[in-house]
């Protein structure tokens, strides 16, 4: 498992990158791990305001459904088309696959979400190992 | 065609019966399974009456057969079911009873089994009267006030019970904006409330598997239209604060729904209506043994309170003045139809015959019977298990994978290799918020010499998992097929048979290793 130090962690398992006013939205090393092979991915659309906390798609393993959660505010500018043929690049490449971008649209830095290390200390504690 | 055995196999191999083509693949042109006799009226040219809406492209290949062909290929394939009738069902949550014989002799007595549903009233007496006395069979097992036996299945039951609740929150001014649903809940129930134009908000469980009733206090409000609870849980563990959850819901005017799936486990002991459940619905296919899965179809009756009565589903069995039964359409604030007809009527025969033949006793024997049998399972398998929830079960318990999973051994492998020892898999990886759930439900169905069976079988696979457990991962070995690429299959779907361009047949090569 790699939890990239520069990302910040939601305890519902999605990743946030921010560059400027850009977020974009991932899931984790853990959660990918956890769900099995991903064989498919529901995105909102383009221009849907989120706000943190809310559902905005699902993913599916063989194994599972899983609600998607934004860890942030905002409005989504692009989703992750590829997603469409390749959702195993999930598996592959977690921390490089992101699902979504969002135009924050709140002072909401990510500041309440998790770093790597907590995050880490979260799943361990969630997982018992 | 070519040869379809190429080479010598090199060793014994499965029977030719094991080898089934599709039935498109046994096609050959021209072949019937009828004659008809010679036209003995002038011949219509079908094409030029239906003018432009005749459609002869995109049919696709139809197979053609023999009789015979056809009948050996259905009954071939028969016979790599498993079914009920050759060995136990232990899904959890599915409640996988023996379907009794004498429902079925029942069902296809001549007068119900050729009944018409247009048959004028007067003469529909018998079936009006089946469906009116299983109403208040069911209306008195679950202590509510009404119901409509209309919903084809238990999902259908959910979507219908929440469209009386929009109801009547619309009746009363505001069709609120939210149903709450507890995290270790059926995957239907938030699929419900989102159909029927809800948010979902997720209520989380606390330590026990139980709803956080301080959790709930914050969640409801004005907004909350129902709660859709499943009782007993998921993990099997009654709601021991049931009055006080729907207490909490009325206190703000949101109603409970109770998804009664579990049903199993209550009835003839307590009731829905008299701890404050408002709407609920029950799986005749679970809980009164009619077939189930494959050999359907479900009925999902939903009782209510009086309440909810105006909305309920036309038509309606209503007692006329003279004492003879009729349907009752003229109902303003119906949420209409849900399904043509009057339900699954076939279903109602068998779960009343079930209802009767038990009686009041019968059925609270049989739930106190499903309930050992849950708690005989657990008490042998505890320990060779992980049970993550300690709480008291009732009609299923939930292990774990987790001694197992430290050898690479997951549920769903635990699971294959119970093919290889006769039996149905467990329900695998639900409910959601155990770890590797490994779900078991006997039913009352199963004997001490049956669950003695399953037990056994499932001791000697955690051996397997301790000592050899690429046995286990590797697993089921004694079937037709092995282990199947479930990721590929949903990756890459092949929906659609299509006769195949070039035809590649096996080479002596590529044979001999397949054999």
């Amino acid at each position: 498992m790699s939890y990239p130090e520069k990302y910040r962690y939601a305890k519902s398992h999605e990743w946030l990158a921010i560059d400027g006013d850009t977020g974009s939205v991932g899931i984790t090393d853990y959660a990918q791990s956890s769900l099995g092979d991903i064989v498919f991915v529901e995105l909102p659309k383009v221009g849907q305001e989120l706000t943190a906390g809310d559902s905005f798609g699902s993913v599916e393993s063989v194994k599972a459904v899983s609600e998607l959660y934004s860890p942030v505010t905002g409005t989504v500018t692009e989703i992750n088309e590829s997603l469409n043929d390749e959702p195993e690049t999930i598996n592959t490449a977690a921390n490089d696959t992101w699902l979504l971008k969002l135009k924050l649209t709140s002072d909401d830095d990510g500041n309440a979400l998790l770093s790597a290390a907590e995050y880490e200390k979260f799943v361990s504690e969630e997982t018992g190992h | 065609m070519s040869d379809k055995f190429v080479g010598t196999p090199i060793k014994a191999t499965t029977h030719v019966n094991q080898n089934e083509d599709l039935i498109f693949e046994k096609s050959s042109s021209g072949k019937k399974g009828y004659r008809l006799a010679q036209l003995d009226v002038p011949a219509v040219d079908a094409a030029s009456l239906l003018g432009n809406t005749v459609r002869t492209d995109d049919l696709g290949a139809m197979p053609e057969l023999s009789e015979i062909e056809i009948i050996r290929h259905f009954t071939r394939l028969s016979t790599w079911n498993y079914a009920i009738d050759l060995g136990m069902y232990p899904l959890g949550s599915c409640t996988m009873k023996y379907n009794p014989r004498i429902n079925e002799a029942v069902a296809r007595l001549e007068g119900l089994a050729e009944a018409h549903p247009y048959q004028p009233e007067s003469l529909s007496q018998g079936a009006l009267g089946i469906m009116k006395l299983l109403s208040d069979c069911l209306i008195e097992i679950t202590g509510m006030d009404t119901i409509t036996l209309q919903p084809a299945a238990g999902a259908h039951g959910e979507f219908t019970g929440i469209l009386l609740a929009r109801a009547y929150h619309q009746s009363q001014g505001n069709p609120r904006k939210k149903v709450l649903i507890p995290d270790s809940a059926h995957g239907t129930n938030p699929a419900t409330a989102a159909v029927c134009g809800y948010q979902v908000a997720n209520l989380k469980s606390n330590a026990q598997g139980m709803v956080d009733l301080a959790e709930l206090e914050r969640m409801v409000d004005g907004d909350v239209a129902a709660l859709m609870l499943t009782n007993p849980s998921t993990i099997g563990v009654f709601e021991s604060d049931i009055h006080k959850i729907a207490d909490i819901l009325h206190a703000k005017g949101a109603l409970l729904y109770m998804d009664g799936a579990n049903m199993n486990a209550l009835c003839g002991k307590t009731r829905p209506g008299d701890f404050g459940a408002d709407v609920m619905h029950l799986n005749l296919h679970k809980t009164f043994s009619t077939p189930h899965g494959g050999g359907g179809p479900g009925s999902g009756p939903v009782a209510c309170k009086k309440i909810l009565e105006p909305f309920l589903p036309t038509p309606v069995v209503k007692t006329n003045p003279d004492g003879s039964l009729g349907l009752d359409y003229n109902r303003p604030q119906s949420v209409g139809r849900v399904r043509a007809w009057y339900g699954n009527f076939g279903m109602f025969i068998r779960a009343l015959a079930y209802i009767l033949a038990n009686g009041p006793d019968g059925l609270r024997q049989t739930t106190e019977d499903a309930v050992l049998n849950a708690n005989y399972i657990r008490a042998k398998l505890e320990g060779t298990f992980e049970l993550p929830y300690k709480s008291p079960s009732l009609h299923e318990v939930v292990f774990s994978d987790k001694l197992q999973a430290k050898n690479g051994v997951k549920t769903g492998d635990m699971g294959k290799r119970l093919i290889d020892y006769g039996f149905h898999a467990y329900t695998v990886s639900f409910p959601l918020v155990v770890n590797g759930a490994m779900m078991i439900e006997p039913t009352e169905s199963e004997s001490r010499e049956e669950l003695d069976l399953l037990i056994d079988a499932l001791k000697q696979i955690a051996r397997e998992a301790e000592e050899n457990p690429e046995l286990v991962q590797n697993a089921p070995h004694s079937t037709r097929l092995q282990r199947l690429d479930e990721t590929t299959a949903a990756r890459k779907p092949i929906l659609r048979w299509k006769a195949p361009v070039a035809s590649t047949q096996l080479t002596p090569d590529t044979a001999a290793k397949e054999w």
